[in-house]
């Protein structure tokens, strides 16, 4: 089954597009895209396993570290370049934000939002890193270094001149409602950025 | 002693020899009159022809890429590791040709061949073959087999190159481009060590210009020089240490200050100029043999063959360029070791395929043993590709 959040976010990717998706995992996305709506994929990856995955789909895919360059990939080479669920986990989430920007001619992001309600009670009573079964790591051992909230990505999009297609922010169940859309930052638990220069 | 055969082995295989009579024009601008090439396959062709794989093989390979030729062969074939039953590159799924390319010493028309001109060895006077001719070559074969496109051809290294060349060249005519440890082109390290190979075969005095078989000699030591300098690019540095320094590590301090820590050959230092660590006899030994059965006006047209391959001299010095019209998918595999043609070599190739905006896999292996990986059961590599080929036969046989 397809991550509810993926299931949103390909009704933003044209047929036929191409598509480079930032740290694929085992390519279903990919898959899903190349079967439904033709696209001409490509993942980047760097576990194994993963990349694994990705060659018995028979979704094309290159071992390279997204947090190093992606100098190798030409201005506007490709239509959507998505990151999803993989913002939190990167060195440079701003530098990478900007060349997926150059890559793409629009770019999809997806994030755990750290401003939800429960990542705030749990801090203010226990007064310690929440870790829960969506964050099951704790401070000193958790790939996700980068936590942000929703208002602090708005933040990053209004100061670097991104614009902002389409923002959707849903809870766990990846369901938007109209107390979500109200108070996005305090009761959603994923974002979804659609965005562009 | 007949050894048993081992169950996912292509078993015993017997070579063809397959002749060509319509002259071949040489990038060089000279001609091939008539030729032979040497050929094995594995597995079966399907109805629709559409499961055969071209093995295109690296400097010193040859058309026995897999299983043996009698019961009492102690080696398989160069390339078993991965051709055979249940293998990566499965001879229950595919048609599997492998062939001794022109210029080459097994078989096929070589310098060892007998020009039909003068009527004795062609030695030096064989024309100078350059990957391009080869895979003319080998599309006709192609067409003796009756085959219109290749599920996939595969090669490591220089076989490699033949694999770009084909999707550069003839791209109608090949489904999926597989090229392992592979380079676009030599580095000018890579040339300078081809040239201390070649250098040590014509500085033989046995060598008469090329012109050995005619003087019933071989120049046995230039050869064996020359297997030795590239034997040492085709391992890394830690499969050395693994292979001839793992002595150190059990011994006691007396002995490491006896041999240096790596594995002595006789067992006590000689204070002289002979042989006294292992390493020295293992590459004496591997250059002899592999003198011993290896021509050396080959060597000198494989060395050059690498030497001149540069897909992009047609298309002003641009790889991508050179891959506009290529149709096929792509996989590339690269080691991490391998310092003859490193993974940024490989990567040049797959930026190249992603300005070109073709369809491309590529994976960097991380594995001890340098060049030489390609040729040994790694098994991420293995797992990796069987997993692609296996995707290929779903298609190719459906």
């Amino acid at each position: 089954m397809m991550r509810p959040d993926l299931d949103i976010i390909q009704h933003w990717i044209a047929p036929r597009s191409r598509v480079l998706d930032l740290g694929c995992g085992d390519g279903s996305l990919l898959e899903y895209l190349k079967t439904n709506k033709q696209v001409s994929e490509t993942g980047l990856e760097i576990d194994e396993r993963n990349i694994q995955g990705c060659l018995s789909k028979g979704v094309n895919v290159i071992e390279q570290d997204l947090n190093k360059s992606l100098k190798n990939f030409g201005d506007k080479s490709f239509d959507t370049v998505l990151l999803t669920q993989t913002l939190q986990a990167v060195n440079y989430p701003d530098i990478l934000i900007d060349e997926m920007l150059r890559i793409g001619n629009n770019c999809i992001v997806t994030f755990p939002n750290f401003g939800n309600w429960r990542s705030r009670l749990y801090l203010f009573w226990k007064g310690r890193m929440p870790v829960s079964n969506f964050m099951p790591y704790q401070w000193y051992n958790t790939p996700n270094i980068h936590f942000c909230t929703v208002r602090d990505f708005d933040e990053l999009c209004r100061e670097r001149n991104i614009k902002v297609i389409t923002r959707t922010v849903v809870d766990h169940k990846h369901e938007g409602n109209w107390y979500i859309k109200l108070w996005p930052n305090l009761l959603g638990e994923t974002a979804i950025y659609h965005i562009s220069r | 002693m007949p050894k048993t055969i081992p169950e996912n082995s292509v078993g015993i295989v017997t070579p063809q020899c397959l002749h060509f009579d319509e002259p071949l024009t040489l990038r060089s601008g000279k001609s091939i009159a008539s030729y032979d090439l040497m050929v094995e396959t594995y597995g079966t062709l399907n109805a629709a022809k559409s499961n055969a794989i071209l093995i295109c093989h690296a400097l010193s390979g040859d058309h026995h890429a897999a299983g043996y030729h009698k019961e009492s062969d102690a080696k398989p074939g160069w390339w078993d590791s991965c051709i055979g039953p249940g293998k990566p590159i499965d001879t229950n799924n595919f048609f599997v040709v492998s062939l001794n390319n022109l210029g080459g010493c097994a078989g096929s028309t070589g310098p060892t061949s007998i020009n039909p001109k003068t009527g004795t060895f062609y030695g030096p006077d064989f024309p100078v073959i350059t990957v391009r001719d080869w895979v003319n070559s080998q599309l006709r074969l192609m067409e003796r087999l009756g085959i219109n496109q290749w599920a996939a051809i595969v090669g490591g290294s220089l076989g490699g190159m033949q694999v770009m060349r084909w999707a550069i060249s003839y791209p109608d005519k090949l489904r999926n481009a597989i090229m392992i440890a592979v380079a676009p082109k030599l580095s000018a390290q890579n040339i300078a060590f081809n040239e201390v190979a070649r250098q040590s075969i014509t500085a033989d005095p046995h060598f008469h210009q090329g012109r050995y078989l005619e003087h019933g000699t071989y120049p046995k030591k230039g050869v064996m020089l020359a297997r030795m300098v590239g034997h040492i690019t085709y391992l890394s540095d830690s499969a050395m240490r693994e292979k001839f320094g793992k002595a150190a590590e059990t011994m006691t301090s007396d002995a490491i200050k006896s041999n240096f820590g790596r594995d002595l050959s006789t067992g006590k230092l000689s204070f002289g100029l002979d042989t006294d660590f292992q390493v020295e006899s293992y590459l004496h030994y591997q250059g002899e043999r592999f003198s011993e059965h290896f021509d050396a006006n080959t060597y000198l047209l494989m060395t050059k063959a690498l030497d001149y391959f540069d897909p992009t001299v047609d298309y002003d010095g641009s790889l991508s360029k050179a891959f506009a019209n290529s149709n096929c998918r792509f996989l590339l595999m690269s080691f991490s070791s391998d310092w003859r043609f490193p993974p940024e070599r490989s990567r040049e190739i797959v930026d190249a395929l992603l300005e070109a905006r073709k369809q491309i896999t590529y994976l960097e292996i991380v594995a001890d043993q340098g060049h030489d990986a390609f040729l040994l059961p790694v098994p991420r590599y293995m797992e990796a590709f069987a997993t692609y080929l296996q995707r290929v036969s779903d298609e190719v046989n459906s």
